[in-house]
């Protein structure tokens, strides 16, 4: 059966000037993310992650190559269209959960469906509804600073559903919570995955996530280092970590 | 194939993505009333300086409607005030040197909105990153800020215009107190007040749009950034 990929970068690469001196960041990347597909990408800081990343989000441009979302290369597309696509088709979930301080639980879940021409009762019972998924039904009139880390997280999540995205970008979902509460955002995300059949990217540091991605990227000095899916992560998730710890101190 | 099929021409997706002026209004409010000593402080330069003006224009349109009334009887005491008239009649203004006073208030006014406003821009950074995030377009954020500007302005101005009213109309009993004020028509002294009202209006625009452009400029990538 032919894929659908969600997304697609090809030959990425991206400079930065740094002062006098290019950082070449991104190498050239290629990579394909199935419709439907939990997806992490791992690495160290520095490695590349958060700027692809940011790439798929529609956040960065390459400085060559493309970046398709749903066959469309987004390097093409005006400020409009870009804001149509983070309006639409991409959910963002941030490590600081990046809620609007202003406003209400519930006000921040309608914000996108306001934006996408949503009737604002509409908008509200959507983002009810939202908010029970993610287990905050009751809190919908709280503000973010009257909230925890992990149930803000869990807003955050509600928000990046509301326009029913097709792909959900998680940039260290769990960086900012304890263990535990991690775990939970995991299981939370993995659960909107199955039922709703969204795509999740996420970068992430953190190896809870690993038993729940269909796919782990591995990314080093701006290159892919090699791509692993779940069932031979399983073998060889020991030694990752044994691998890997050093980096993410 | 680079297009799929659900995804609308340019031309539509600018109508595709809205905020209702009712919802962008509420939002300012809002904004405004969560940060309300910041907003307090924005307003108080232009409370002054319109109340400097209002005071200003009010009392040289009471100064004309004595002058109306009484004619030259009202001379001495009109010069003694300090205004000067010209062959018309018709010419009692405030002199040059309380023109030149009022240009300057209005000017560093104008300054200290530009420089508040830029603060306020500074401290939203994330918040207008994040809206950027969820798809909010340049001009949403721009109208955004727009909106705040004028509800600043309406409210600091009037309060600024209306003080300046009450100053210049009490004041006036000082230098005229003698003459009879009888007759006196309201509605030049309104007028005065109005356009006081209406330049401080003008100025917190004016002050706000070199902030309210930055911030809609702002790209969305901003909140991916730890020191915001």
């Amino acid at each position: 059966m032919d894929v659908h990929h969600i997304v697609r970068v090809v030959a990425v690469t991206k400079t930065f000037s740094l002062g006098k001196m290019p950082v070449h960041v991104l190498k050239g990347v290629d990579l394909e993310v199935a419709a439907g597909e939990y997806l992490s990408i791992m690495g160290p800081s520095g490695s590349g992650k958060s700027t692809l990343f940011n790439m798929i989000g529609g956040l960065d441009r390459p400085t060559s190559g493309r970046v398709f979302i749903d066959e469309v290369d987004i390097s093409q597309l005006d400020a409009y269209e870009l804001a149509w696509l983070r309006n639409r088709k991409i959910g963002y979930i941030f490590q600081t959960f990046n809620l609007i301080p202003v406003m209400s639980a519930l006000e921040n879940v309608t914000l996108p469906m306001i934006f996408a021409g949503m009737s604002g009762d509409d908008a509200v019972d959507k983002g009810r509804g939202l908010l029970d998924l993610v287990g905050l039904g009751e809190r919908f009139q709280h503000k973010p600073s009257e909230l925890s880390g992990g149930q803000q997280q869990r807003v955050a999540i509600a928000r990046a559903l509301a326009n029913d995205p097709a792909i959900i970008l998680a940039d260290e979902p769990t960086g900012n919570l304890d263990s535990s509460t991690g775990a939970e955002i995991i299981a939370l995300l993995q659960k909107m995955s199955h039922e709703r059949q969204v795509t999740i990217i996420s970068a992430t540091h953190d190896f809870k996530m690993l038993n729940v991605s269909d796919r782990v990227v591995w990314i080093r000095d701006g290159r892919i280092d090699k791509i692993e899916h779940r069932d031979e992560l399983s073998i060889s998730i020991g030694t990752i970590q044994e691998r890997h710890e050093p980096a993410h101190s | 194939m680079t297009e799929t099929a659900g995804r609308p021409k340019k031309s539509a997706i600018s109508r595709q993505i809205v905020l209702p002026w009712s919802k962008s209004l509420s939002m300012a409010m809002n904004s405004l009333r969560i940060r309300f000593f910041r907003s307090l402080i924005t307003t108080f330069s232009l409370v002054l300086a319109i109340a400097f003006l209002g005071f200003t224009l009010t009392g040289s349109a009471i100064a004309r409607e004595l002058f109306r009334i009484h004619g030259d009887a009202a001379m001495p005491l009109l010069i003694e005030a300090g205004y000067s008239l010209d062959s018309t009649g018709l010419g009692i203004t405030a002199g040059p040197k309380e023109l030149w006073l009022m240009v300057l208030s209005l000017l560093v006014c104008t300054v200290g909105i530009v420089n508040a406003q830029l603060m306020s821009v500074t401290e939203r950074f994330r918040e207008i990153g994040i809206m950027k995030c969820l798809g909010a377009l340049d001009r949403m954020i721009l109208r955004l800020f727009l909106l705040e500007a004028l509800a600043l302005g309406l409210f600091g101005a009037g309060a600024g215009a209306l003080l300046g009213l009450v100053v210049a109309w009490a004041g006036s009993f000082v230098h005229f107190g003698a003459l009879d004020y009888g007759q006196m028509h309201v509605f030049p002294l309104l007028a005065e007040a109005a356009k006081a009202w209406g330049t401080g209006i003008g100025l917190s625009i004016l002050g706000v749009l070199y902030p309210a452009i930055l911030a809609a400029k702002l790209q969305p990538i901003i909140v991916m950034k730890e020191e915001y």
